[in-house]
């Protein structure tokens, strides 16, 4: 039912695009344009919409069947958000006409690269009702990716910059801790985190999201991983970049590298259950590539020092 | 292949259904020779007048700033919301009067000087700024609390930045014209401004007074709007000669239910 109303319309809003290319057109445009191209038009316009990841490009015919089999039911036809399931979801799926993403490697304000979205798409946002997209193949979310960029005209018109590096992270030590806990509170983070970091600060049951939709803060204790990620470099990322449509703004402009790593150590310590979670990956990794454990190391030299 | 076909197609397509694009290049090159309107100070007109409201003003609330004590602290008596406010004898401030058809047809280099928004009180000072498009705009924080500036623009880049206490001003700017950005504060449910951003410099917000003032207007007919957050939006046409200095008001009539 849905589906024949819904393609209807978007029949009806691209018949515009689809009546430029009669077939009667194709030759005289083709020479027209073979004269003017090079003068008028940078290369750039052609190649806006490509989507590559490594050396796998995105088909957008590809793209578009396995949107409308596995995405349509929430995002809809139309990329707006308003599928058939989406009045029973909350958070309410992503519009993608607004070019507005949470997870991003860009400043705020910005689009997102590539990487950025395909990372989202495999890794699922946690705390929400859109899982990970990882069986599907790398191929599969590429192409998913090329044809979710259509839904906006924004990937037309920027670019995806610029990109908000991450520094080498230093080591945590008792110190970065403290100075940590000192910029969580000139920050005033605790205003919608709370003091002990539990999503229950004073701010937290009036906020609300771009749509004007109630939204609650990220409880640290709960030891979950994040909406963006869940390492180091990836809690670093979400408050200098912001998570765009929602409260939490972009510190970039208020903390250098060093502070925002000293934030990074100091907000592990709210996650009582990290160093567990971090660990129960199905990834084993060596104790130096475990964060939690130097962070749990200078955290209980912090506390025996009391 | 075939996609770099349709591709090249689709280009083909747009240059041909889509002439004015095309022109609107060259006309952009031209502009500094020919079509920048060089009209003489003493041949513009001038328009001015009143935005007035139809009936009693809606009067404001007083805002609950008990999430955030420093706010609290900053008000002897709790501030009234900024939705609807009176000017003297039966006007209307906060309303943005600018011209809405009939601009020349030119490209307007911004002022050098920025747009202040001031953060002071947990209320944004003023409640509605005009300015043109990559016109800078600088947010300050007055207050000894955080704030999070976040535009919510349909037609512009959507950003949020955080402004602790003690930092250097946040300076922005818009690139496309739009009436207007509603701005809020996340972290301050009540905070709310307004920032409209216009491509050409004819606008002008009234204050307590009421008054609008468009000055240096080439001659010609126009479409005037004026803009009101809560009233919506009044257009009228006008005719300006050269020289010429003509004044029109706006009333609002603001609808039964909306006095509530």
């Amino acid at each position: 039912m849905w589906t024949e109303r819904s393609i209807e319309h978007e029949k009806a809003s691209r018949a515009r695009v689809g009546r430029l290319r009669p077939q009667a057109f194709r030759l005289p445009v083709l020479a027209i344009l073979a004269a003017i191209l090079p003068a008028t038009l940078p290369s750039a316009v052609c190649f806006a919409q490509q989507t590559r990841i490594g050396n796998v490009t995105g088909s957008l015919k590809r793209g578009k069947e396995l949107y409308r089999r596995y995405c349509v039911g929430c995002h809809g036809v139309l990329g707006n958000g308003q599928g058939e399931n989406a009045p029973y979801l909350d958070p309410r799926p992503r519009d993608f006409t607004a070019g507005v993403f949470k997870c991003r490697s860009t400043d705020t304000g910005h689009i997102p690269t590539d990487m950025d979205l395909y990372e989202t798409l495999g890794r699922g946002l946690h705390a929400s009702a859109m899982p990970s997209w990882f069986p599907l193949t790398r191929q599969q979310r590429i192409d998913l990716i090329a044809y979710v960029k259509t839904f906006s005209p924004r990937f037309h018109e920027e670019k995806p910059e610029p990109v908000v590096p991450v520094p080498p992270e230093p080591p945590a030590s008792p110190e970065s801790l403290n100075r940590g806990l000192e910029i969580f509170k000139k920050m005033e983070c605790a205003k919608c985190h709370g003091l002990s970091g539990r999503g229950d600060g004073p701010s937290a049951s009036t906020l609300t999201d771009s749509k004007d939709r109630p939204i609650v803060p990220y409880d640290f204790t709960t030891g979950e991983r994040f909406k963006c990620g869940q390492t180091n470099q990836d809690l670093y990322r979400i408050f200098m970049t912001g998570l765009d449509g929602t409260p939490m703004p972009s510190y970039l402009k208020d903390l250098k590298p060093d502070q925002a790593w000293d934030l990074v150590h100091y907000l592990r310590t709210l996650q009582m259950n990290y160093e567990n979670s971090a660990n129960n990956g199905a990834v084993k990794t060596s104790p130096a590539r475990q964060p939690g454990r130097s962070i749990r190391n200078a955290l209980r030299a912090v506390s025996g020092s009391k | 292949m075939k996609r770099s076909r349709l591709c090249v197609l689709t280009i083909a397509a747009s240059i041909l259904s889509n002439p004015p694009l095309h022109k609107g290049g060259t006309v952009s090159e031209e502009a500094g020779q020919t079509l920048v309107p060089v009209v003489r100070a003493e041949a513009t007109g001038t328009l001015t007048g009143l935005v007035k409201l139809d009936g009693p003003a809606p009067k404001g609330k007083p805002i609950n700033m008990a999430k955030e004590p420093i706010c609290v602290k900053a008000h002897p008596t709790p501030p009234l919301t900024e939705e609807v406010v009176a000017g003297a004898n039966g006007t209307l401030q906060n309303a943005i009067v600018y011209i809405s058809e009939g601009v020349p047809n030119s490209t307007f280099d911004p002022p050098s000087d920025p747009v202040v928004i001031e953060q002071k009180g947990c209320q944004f000072h003023p409640h509605v700024v005009a300015l043109q498009s990559n016109q800078k705009l600088q947010v300050v924080n007055s207050d000894p609390t955080s704030h999070n500036i976040h535009p919510l623009p349909s037609n512009n880049r959507e950003w949020n930045r955080s402004q602790p206490p003690g930092l250097p001003p946040l300076e922005e700017s818009f690139a496309r014209e739009e009436i207007a950005i509603p701005v809020k504060c996340n972290i301050h449910a009540w905070m709310r401004c307004y920032i409209a951003v216009f491509k050409h410099p004819y606008f002008s917000v009234t204050g307590a007074t009421g008054s609008f003032s468009l000055k240096n207007l080439p001659p010609g007919n126009y479409a005037i709007a004026a803009w009101h957050e809560k009233f919506g939006t009044l257009t009228q046409k006008v005719t300006i000669a050269a020289g010429e200095t003509k004044t029109l008001d706006f009333v609002f009539k603001p609808r039964a239910n909306m006095s509530e």
